[in-house]
C-alpha cells in the first residue's frame, strides 16, 4: 500500500498550518497596535454575555428569519468540524471512516446529522447570495460595499455552498461503492440525503466512481484548508474572534464615556484641587491614527463582519450623511493592516505616522461630525462592536489636539466657560424660571 | 387659589438647616428654554403637590458638560463636572432627578468616576413610582384616555440607559391608546439633536433627522407625540411644524401630561 497520499496529505495541512499561523501572527501585531487597556473584571458577566452573544448568538434573533438562518450555517459549521476531525484522521492513517467501526449504528445516524446540516447550509447559503444580489438589501449596497467587500461576501458564501455539496456527493458515491462492494469502503448504507444524489452517480463505472469519491474527499479537505487561511483575510474572521470580541465588550451603561483621567489630573491642577508633579503629560489627547486607540477598538475592527446593520440604524447614514459606522471600522481595520505590513517593510512606526493617518486619510472630519452619539450602531452590532468610542476618540483628537471643531461648537465651547450653559444667557438668569410655577 | 408654591434653593435650606428629599437638577433647557421652562414648572407642581421635599441648586447649578464630552472637549467637561460635584458633595446632596436624559446620563454614569456619587433617576422613573405608590392619583376618564398618543424614546434615557417601561407605564395608566412606532425601545431612532448636534447644522444629506422621525411618528395618526427630553421635544416640535401639523399633533413632555391628567 502507498503512503504518498498519506505524506501529501500531511504536506497539505503542514502548509495550510503554517499560513494560517503567520496571518494570526499579522492580525495580532495589528491589534497591539492599540494601546494597553487591561479588562480583568466582572468575569463571570463577561462570560455570560459571550455565551448569549457569540456561542447563542443572541442578537442575531433580533431579525428572528434571519437569525435562524444564520443560526443553520453556525451550527452546521460546528458540527460538520466532528467530520472534519474524522477526515484529517482518515488522511494522516490512511483508512477510511475511521469512526465507524467504534460508533456502529450511530456513526450513520451522526453522518446523516451532518447532511441534514450540510442541506441546510446549501439551501441558507442560496437564499443569502438571494438577498445579497438579486433582492439587494440596501445594506449590503452602500458606498463602503463596493469591490473586494462585496466579492468576499460572495465568496464566503460560494465557498460554503462548494465545500457542502463536496461532502454529500462524496458520501453518494461512498455509498454506491459500497453496494457494489468494493474494497476499502466500510459498510455503512445509505445516507438520507446524498441518497437522492445516487442517480447521478449510479451509471459511472468503478474505477471513475472511485475517481469521483477520492476527488470529492480531497477537494473537500483541502478546500476547508484554503478557506481557514482565507478567513483570515476576510471579514469572515468573525466567526473566531466574536468570541473574544463580546468577552472583553464594556459592561457599563451604554451612555457612559470613559473618563480621560490624564484631563483629569491636569483639570484638578487648574482647579487648585491637587498638586502639579512631574509624571508626563500624556503623548495626545483622543486618536488621530490606530496606534492612540486601543487594542479592543481594534479587535473590534477585525472582529466586523461588515453585515451592516449598524449602519443601517444609523440616524445620520439614514438621513443621507456620509457618516457610516460600518466604514469606521473597515477604515480602522485597513490602516491597522497597512500599519503592520509597512512596520514589516522596515519602516520606523513615526515615519508611518508622518505619511498618513487613520483621520483625515481614512476616516473624514465630515464623517466624525455626523454623530449623534445616539447608540443605535452599538446596539445593532450582533457581536457589540463599538464604533461610537472610536468616532468619540477621533472627536476628543478634533477638539483637544487639532482645535478644528466646527464654529458653531466653539461658540458653545465658550458660553460654557463664561456663562456655565451651551447658551449665551447671563447666570444669573438661571433660575427665572421660577416665575412660571405660580402662573396658571 | 390655594398657597403659592415656593420652590427653595438648597442653599437657602442649609441656612435654616434643613435638607430636601430631592435634588431636582433643572438643566441648561430647562432653565433657559422658553418651552422646557414650562416642563420645568409643571414638574415642581407635581413635586409640591404630592408633597415631596425639594429643593433646587438655582443660579448654583451649572451644564453638567455633556455638550463638551461629546464634541471631544473632555477638558470643559471635567471643568464643569467637578465643579458642579464640588458644589453637589458641599450640600452633601444624596438622590436627584432630572427632566434631562443628558444630565440624568452624565450624572449617574460619568460623574462618580470624578468623585460624584449620587442616587440619579429621571423624571420618568419618578413619576411611575409615584403612580404606582398612589401618591399621584390619575383622574378617571381623564383628558387623554383613549387618545392615540405615540412615544418617542430617547437615546439617552431608552439605549444610553436601557429605561424603557417606565414612561410607557404612565402613559398606560393615562388610559391612552399607546401606539408604538416602527422604530422604537432599542431601535428607537435619535431625534438628531444628541452628541452636541442640538447646538449646529447637521452635515449634508438628503434629510434632517427629525424629519425622518416625525414622519415615522405621523405614520402612528397620534393625536400627540410623547418626549421625555428637551432636546427630543424642540426637534419634534419642529418637525410636525416642518410637515405644516401644529394645529393638529401636540408634543408633550410626559410630565405635562400627567399634570393634565392628575385629580
Amino acid at each position: 500500500m502507498s503512503y504518498l497520499p498519506q505524506i501529501l496529505f500531511v504536506l497539505c495541512l503542514s502548509i495550510a498550518g503554517f499560513f494560517i499561523y503567520k496571518r494570526v501572527n499579522f492580525i495580532r501585531k495589528a491589534i497591539l497596535l492599540g494601546k494597553k487597556k487591561s479588562v480583568n473584571d466582572r468575569k463571570s458577566e463577561r462570560l455570560r454575555h459571550m455565551l448569549l452573544l457569540a456561542f447563542g448568538q443572541k442578537k442575531m434573533f433580533d431579525k428572528p428569519l434571519v437569525g435562524v438562518m444564520h443560526f443553520i450555517i453556525y451550527a452546521g459549521f460546528l458540527i460538520i468540524n466532528i467530520e472534519v476531525l474524522e477526515i484529517v484522521l482518515d488522511g494522516i492513517t490512511g483508512a477510511h471512516r475511521l469512526f465507524a467501526p467504534y460508533l456502529g449504528e450511530a456513526y450513520s445516524w451522526l453522518i446523516n446529522l451532518f447532511e441534514l446540516f450540510a442541506v441546510g447550509v446549501i439551501v441558507t447559503c442560496v437564499i443569502f447570495l438571494i438577498r445579497r444580489n438579486v433582492l439587494k438589501l440596501p445594506r449590503f449596497w452602500s458606498a463602503e460595499m463596493k469591490k473586494w467587500p462585496r466579492l468576499d461576501a460572495n465568496l464566503i458564501l460560494i465557498f460554503e455552498i462548494t465545500l457542502m455539496w463536496f461532502f454529500l456527493s462524496m458520501n453518494a458515491a461512498d455509498s454506491i461503492l459500497q453496494s457494489r462492494g468494493v474494497e476499502h469502503y466500510v459498510q455503512v448504507g445509505s445516507f438520507w440525503f446524498s441518497q437522492w444524489l445516487q442517480p447521478l452517480f449510479a451509471n459511472m463505472q468503478t474505477s471513475s466512481l472511485v475517481f469521483y469519491e477520492r476527488f470529492a474527499w480531497w477537494f473537500h479537505i483541502l478546500g476547508i484548508l484554503g478557506f481557514a487561511i482565507y478567513i483570515t483575510y476576510s471579514k469572515h474572521l468573525h466567526i473566531a474572534l466574536a468570541f473574544p470580541n463580546t468577552y472583553f465588550a464594556s459592561l457599563e451603561p451604554k451612555g457612559k464615556i470613559p473618563n480621560m483621567d490624564e484631563v483629569t489630573k491636569e483639570v484638578k491642577i487648574a482647579l487648585g484641587l491637587a498638586q502639579a508633579d512631574d509624571s508626563p503629560a500624556p503623548e495626545r489627547f483622543g486618536a488621530k491614527d490606530v496606534t492612540d486607540l486601543n487594542w479592543i477598538q481594534l479587535m473590534n475592527a477585525f472582529s466586523c463582519t461588515e453585515c451592516g446593520r449598524c449602519t443601517a440604524n444609523c440616524p445620520a447614514n439614514i438621513t443621507g450623511k456620509k457618516l457610516s459606522p460600518r466604514k469606521i471600522m473597515m477604515d480602522t481595520r485597513d490602516r491597522a493592516e497597512e500599519f503592520v505590513r509597512q512596520l514589516e517593510q522596515g519602516k520606523a512606526i513615526e515615519e508611518i505616522k508622518s505619511e498618513k493617518s487613520l483621520y483625515g486619510d481614512y476616516i473624514t472630519k465630515e464623517e466624525i461630525m455626523a454623530c449623534t452619539t445616539c447608540n443605535a450602531c452599538v446596539e445593532a452590532c450582533p457581536v457589540s462592536i463599538n464604533p461610537l468610542s472610536i468616532i468619540l476618540d477621533i472627536r476628543r483628537y478634533v477638539a483637544m489636539e487639532a482645535g478644528d471643531t466646527p464654529n458653531e461648537w466653539n461658540v458653545v465651547f465658550n458660553n460654557l466657560e463664561t456663562s456655565m450653559s451651551p447658551w449665551k444667557f447671563p447666570p444669573t438668569d438661571r433660575f427665572n424660571w421660577v416665575e412660571l410655577v405660580n402662573k396658571d | 387659589m390655594s398657597e403659592p408654591i415656593k420652590v427653595p434653593t438648597l442653599a437657602e435650606l442649609q441656612a435654616q438647616g434643613e435638607s430636601p428629599e430631592i435634588v431636582f437638577w433643572v438643566g441648561c433647557a430647562g432653565s433657559f428654554d422658553e418651552r422646557y421652562k414650562k416642563v420645568t414648572a409643571t414638574l415642581c407642581k407635581i413635586l409640591h403637590k404630592v408633597g415631596i421635599k425639594f429643593a433646587v441648586l438655582g443660579t448654583e447649578e451649572n451644564c453638567t458638560g455633556d455638550p463638551a464630552r461629546r464634541a471631544g472637549n473632555e477638558f470643559l467637561f471635567q471643568m464643569q463636572a467637578i465643579s458642579n460635584i464640588e458644589t453637589l458633595n458641599m450640600y452633601g446632596v444624596k438622590k436627584i432627578v432630572t427632566a434631562c436624559p443628558h444630565c440624568f446620563n452624565t450624572l449617574k454614569n460619568e460623574y462618580p468616576d470624578l468623585g460624584g456619587n449620587y442616587e440619579v433617576i429621571h423624571h420618568t422613573q419618578l413619576l411611575q413610582e409615584l403612580i404606582d405608590s398612589g401618591k399621584l392619583r390619575i383622574k378617571e376618564g381623564g383628558p387623554f384616555k383613549g387618545k392615540r398618543l405615540t412615544y418617542h424614546d430617547s437615546c439617552y434615557l431608552g439605549r444610553a440607559n436601557d429605561v424603557y417601561e417606565a414612561p410607557r407605564q404612565v402613559i398606560e395608566s393615562l388610559d391612552a391608546d399607546l401606539v408604538e412606532m416602527k422604530r422604537s425601545r432599542r431601535f428607537g431612532l435619535c431625534c438628531g439633536a444628541g452628541g452636541a448636534q442640538m447646538f449646529k447644522e447637521p452635515e449634508e444629506g438628503k434629510k434632517d433627522i427629525n424629519i425622518e422621525r416625525i414622519e415615522e411618528a405621523l405614520e402612528t395618526q397620534p393625536e400627540a407625540v410623547v418626549a421625555n427630553c428637551p432636546f427630543c421635544l424642540v426637534m419634534l416640535t419642529d418637525g410636525v411644524k416642518n410637515k405644516e401639523k401644529e394645529d393638529s399633533i401636540k408634543v408633550y413632555d410626559l410630565a405635562e401630561l400627567v399634570w393634565m391628567s392628575q385629580e
